[in-house]
């Protein structure tokens, strides 16, 4: 399993993540991000970390758990 | 698929393409070719956040030694790429050095259109790391700064020099900037901003000639006026970093030609990403060529995934998506508002903070694109839509019900 970490003071609202993976984030009113789920199966990584990668701040990050 | 991916250009489009390769399963080695010596970084913050000075450059990198080695990628880093040999499938480096492909991916980006003015010193272009350090150093000699070119780039160095609290003047031949994308309506709402933060224009006239040397230029306009500038900044547009592909034999036209899932035309087990790459937009019929960092990173993985499943390959059809940061202001642009043949403003442009957007539709009748500043939620509903071919008309009132 891997885990999602979302850093709220990076986070700008640019939403690529929301693009590239709406299943596991969305953004709320004031354009922070929201994370959907905070433990990601493995099938599902390689287009969860693509949309993590697609911040433009850096403000996801994945770790292993 | 198996043997060597070589991955030329280590800015964004090239750094995310080797790492999805790696998440797609790409089990053979991935070298990633650099003409810089630095570690790959980011460009975006170069014009914003590093020249303003509120990030430093380690904030910058992309990858750094230890992400390279746990996704196992090899960094040839400060030689750049010179020629690209399909059949013997080799890339060749300036150090002679040649590089066998079982797939090669050509990201080698942008350059800044080269400045027709020649000073003797003081005059800045702005694209890479070693720019923005020259520019930075030279920012800290007393007197006014003189940017050439009222887009993206021009416009935030404005900003960023005004918040040095340096003096700044922006020329620009057009009446408004970024007018050509957005409209004059909508480009003259960027001219207020400038003048709220107390950077002046010169719109609607051109540069005749830059003369002097750091810290007593002078830049003389054609309508005669001369602006003294201590350093000036020259940010009139890209271009594709083509030419080393020059003998290579692959279809080169202003950027090299990829049909819609990022494969070179003409050529066996070549992609390509990011600025260099004219691809053939299925959304839009033609070939386009975007600059824009969220197209590379889409871009990036929709070529890992294609190389890794080539029996299954994704077209490349995004909805173009770029944001500029000028001084309090975040603006984002969605799609192709220049295609436009009517747009409407909903929310206010004029408030503090300013929260509105200003929606595109064409002949047809579609949503083509938007401006947006300060209202992520509204940004994300348009990009979404964007994708979904909505009408115009459904579009505004979308929008217009979330003010």
């Amino acid at each position: 399993m891997l885990g999602l970490i979302a850093d709220l003071n990076a986070c700008q609202g640019y939403a690529n993540c929301v693009i590239a993976a709406p299943d596991t984030y969305d953004i709320d009113d004031d354009g922070l991000v929201v994370l959907l789920r905070a433990r990601i199966p493995g099938e599902d990584r390689a287009r969860v970390e693509e949309a993590a990668r697609s911040c433009p701040v850096s403000a996801l990050t994945i770790e292993e758990r | 698929m198996n043997g060597t991916a070589v991955v030329v250009g280590a800015s964004v489009g090239g750094v995310r393409t080797a790492q999805a390769l790696r998440r797609e399963g790409w089990q053979g080695r991935i070298t990633l070719v650099g003409a810089e010596s630095h570690l790959p970084y980011d460009k975006p913050p170069l014009s914003k956040q590093l020249l303003a000075g509120t990030w430093d450059v380690p904030r910058t990198r992309l990858l750094d030694e230890d992400a390279a080695k746990r996704d196992d990628i090899e960094l040839r880093l400060g030689r750049p790429a010179v020629g690209l040999d399909p059949a013997d499938r080799e890339v060749r480096l300036a150090d002679g050095a040649a590089l066998p492909y079982g797939v090669a991916v050509l990201a080698t980006g942008s350059a800044a259109r080269p400045s027709p003015w020649r000073p003797r010193s003081g005059l800045h272009l702005l694209r890479g790391l070693d720019d923005a350090a020259a520019l930075r150093r030279d920012l800290r000699r007393p007197g006014p700064v003189v940017v050439v070119g009222g887009g993206f780039i021009g416009a935030e160095v404005a900003a960023g020099v005004r918040a040095l609290g340096k003096a700044v003047t922006v020329v620009d031949p057009a009446p408004v900037p970024m007018g050509r994308v957005m409209g004059e309506e909508v480009g003259r709402l960027f001219t207020g901003l400038h003048h709220r933060h107390g950077t002046a224009t010169a719109f609607g006239v051109g540069v005749a000639e830059v003369t002097g040397e750091a810290g007593s230029l002078e830049v003389r306009l054609t309508d005669g006026r001369v602006l003294p500038a201590a350093t000036v900044v020259v940010g009139i547009g890209a271009v594709p970093n083509d030419a080393w592909l020059r003998d290579s034999g692959l279809p080169v036209e202003d950027g090299v030609l990829c049909d819609a899932a990022c494969r070179v035309i003409g050529v066996e087990d070549v992609y390509a990403v990011g600025d260099v790459a004219r691809w053939h937009h299925p959304g839009h019929g033609r070939r386009v060529r975007v600059e824009h960092w969220t197209n590379a990173v889409e871009q990036a993985s929709c070529a890992a995934y294609n190389i890794v499943h080539p029996d299954t390959p994704r077209d490349h059809a995004p909805v173009e998506y770029v944001w500029s940061d000028q001084y309090d202001w975040k603006a984002q642009i969605i799609g192709r508002p220049d295609t436009a043949s009517t747009h409407r403003l909903i929310g206010d442009p004029h408030a503090v903070p300013a929260r509105f957007a200003a929606l595109y539709g064409d002949d047809e009748g579609r949503l083509t694109g938007a401006v947006l500043v300060g209202w992520p939620k509204a940004t994300l509903r348009i990009r979404r839509m964007a994708a979904q071919g909505t009408a115009f008309t459904t579009a505004v009132e979308e929008i217009g019900a979330m003010e």
